[in-house]
């Protein structure tokens, strides 16, 4: 699944749009579902629309609040997409804005909002245990429970095989945190980490602390998808969608999230490689060409991945290269310029998203002087995973 | 003595791995074999991933395997584990079985003992009245206690 130019006009993101931000729990006046029609609402504002002009949604993760009860709440006459991206975590992110593009691409719909929402104090806390079948019995019994164990794991092959170590997955906290000082909506602003207080922090389930884990959040956002040629109509600065795709390589199977054999050559990596291989393909495009990224980060270890399979580095290059100062703002690969789920909200990634828009248009807390080619990875480990590659357009 | 608190979530064996479990009942570590072309494959799977038959029968696992990787967790992701931290979750990897891996534990090894290629062995530990769990230690090493 992914956007393609072959067929009349490209697809394009117009409208960007957030809920408030808080702390798990601390949203206690509004629903989930209020929460995400906030964000989408916002956005439809930001592009120059009106909700009625809405006619599809695109979601991932399992998102509850349904496109029934969002056509009705936004006065939308036609519903013409609904689609869901299988799998939990921020694997699909990217793959719900492909189906998005393709959509109106394909005249299937002309306006579609991607969105997520997590109010984990309505809705639970994410990372608890509670299945059953062959996966559950493989892991649950042995105390494998939860994401920070599952991405350890991998982390601590990647330490063998390659070479990082816990100074790479400090820089990557640091450099989110740092990002999240000078934005206003960050849940870390004000709360500077350092590589002293990185490592005084307690352990989690070893090689990962506590500030490697991202924030709990109750937070929603969305982003609105059209085609270029209706984008002209509208008073923003549109973003193209180059190219997105959800999926996945060989034998991967559950991933991270599953039994733990997945091939072993690429164990410690992240189901990306083919991906990304054919997403730079598509969008004529390479990895060096990108001038801000944003990178998945429910965890330090996501970042490394996405470094090594969309290939911004080699496996065994990403301690060399974390470690140069490329990921921060002034250096070569800008990411996750707005905080990231380490540090502004947790939100499955989709304000990794906004703020991916935000930088192209040349509006964002942190811009990245000049950017026109972003990059943005959805949670890496499993399958589908997902990504995309969003240009400022030209005229 | 078990390593984790009583009401630790226990394996409710469905269809595809109930023979799994049932041979850990009765302490034999076994995996799935694709009876067409002969792989092993685990978690256990309806239909195998490399030739896509159906058929499958389950072979006993030696006694050794490798550590191919580790994590000791510091906190308690559920309510039976507090009390029993640090504790370390393992993927054993059995090379002679195509490199299937399993969710374990390690007991009995501090954790700058642990280093992945490492021999490690099988024990069965009782957990409940009638249930068996495969644990593995870390081969001529007792550091911890």
């Amino acid at each position: 699944m992914g956007s393609s130019r072959a067929h009349g006009s490209p697809a394009c993101i117009v409208g960007v749009g957030e809920s408030d931000y808080a702390k798990w729990g601390a949203i206690v006046d509004q629903s989930e579902l209020g929460m995400a029609l906030a964000a989408v609402m916002a956005a439809v504002r930001d592009a120059g629309l009106k909700s009625s002009q809405l006619d599809g949604f695109a979601s991932y993760s399992n998102d509850a609040n349904l496109p029934a009860q969002m056509q009705l709440a936004l006065g939308m006459p036609m519903l013409r997409h609904a689609s869901m991206v299988w799998g939990g975590g921020g694997g699909g992110l990217l793959g719900a804005v492909a189906h998005a593009a393709a959509a109106v691409e394909g005249g299937y719909a002309s306006c579609v909002a991607v969105f997520r929402a997590i109010a984990q104090g309505q809705q639970g806390r994410l990372g608890k245990g509670g299945k059953s079948g062959p996966t559950y019995n493989a892991t649950a019994p042995f105390g494998l429970l939860i994401p920070a164990q599952q991405a350890a794991l991998m982390m601590r092959r990647h330490f063998h095989e390659h070479g990082t170590t816990p100074d790479t997955l400090a820089e990557i906290a640091m450099v989110c945190r740092e990002n999240a000082q000078s934005n206003p909506r960050a849940l870390m602003r004000g709360r500077p980490l350092d590589q002293a207080a990185y490592f005084a922090a307690r352990m989690i389930s070893d090689p990962l602390r506590l500030f490697d884990c991202c924030l709990e959040s109750d937070a929603a956002a969305a982003v609105i998808v059209t085609t270029a040629d209706r984008a002209r109509d509208l008073p923003v600065v549109p973003v193209e969608i180059l190219a997105a795709a959800a999926g996945g390589g060989p034998r991967w199977g559950m991933g991270f999230l599953g039994g733990h054999n997945m091939p072993v050559a690429s164990y410690s990596h992240g189901n990306a490689a083919e991906l990304g291989t054919e997403l730079f393909a598509r969008a004529g495009a390479g990895p060096r060409d990108i001038d801000v990224a944003q990178f998945y980060d429910a965890f330090t270890p996501m970042v490394v991945q996405a470094l090594g399979d969309y290939g911004f580095c080699t496996h065994d290059e990403v301690a060399t290269f974390v470690a140069s100062g490329a990921l921060r703002r002034d250096g070569a690969l800008p990411i996750n310029t707005a905080g990231g789920s380490l540090s502004e909200a947790y939100v499955h990634g989709a304000n990794l998203l906004v703020e991916l828009v935000r930088q192209l248009r040349g509006n964002a807390v942190n811009q990245v002087a000049g950017a026109r080619l972003g990059f943005i990875a959805g949670g890496p480990g499993v399958a589908p995973t997902s990504a995309a590659i969003l240009a400022r357009s030209a005229a | 003595m078990t390593i984790f608190g009583s009401d630790m979530p226990m394996p409710v064996p469905d269809i595809d791995d109930a023979p799994f479990w049932a041979a850990a009942a009765q302490r034999r570590l076994v995996f799935q074999r694709c009876t067409s072309c002969g792989a092993h494959r685990h978690p256990p799977a309806p239909v195998c991933p490399t030739c896509q038959s159906t058929g499958s029968d389950w072979s006993e696992a030696p006694a050794r395997g490798e550590l191919f990787s580790y994590t000791v967790t510091h906190v308690a992701p559920h309510a039976a584990l507090r009390g029993h931290t640090p504790y370390v979750v393992a993927l054993v990897r059995f090379p002679a079985f195509d490199d299937v891996r399993l969710v374990t534990n390690i007991v009995g090894s501090a954790p700058d003992h642990l280093k992945i290629g490492a021999a490690v062995e099988l024990f069965w530990e009782l957990v409940g009245t009638e249930s068996y769990l495969p644990r593995f230690r870390i081969v001529g090493d007792e550091t911890a206690e």
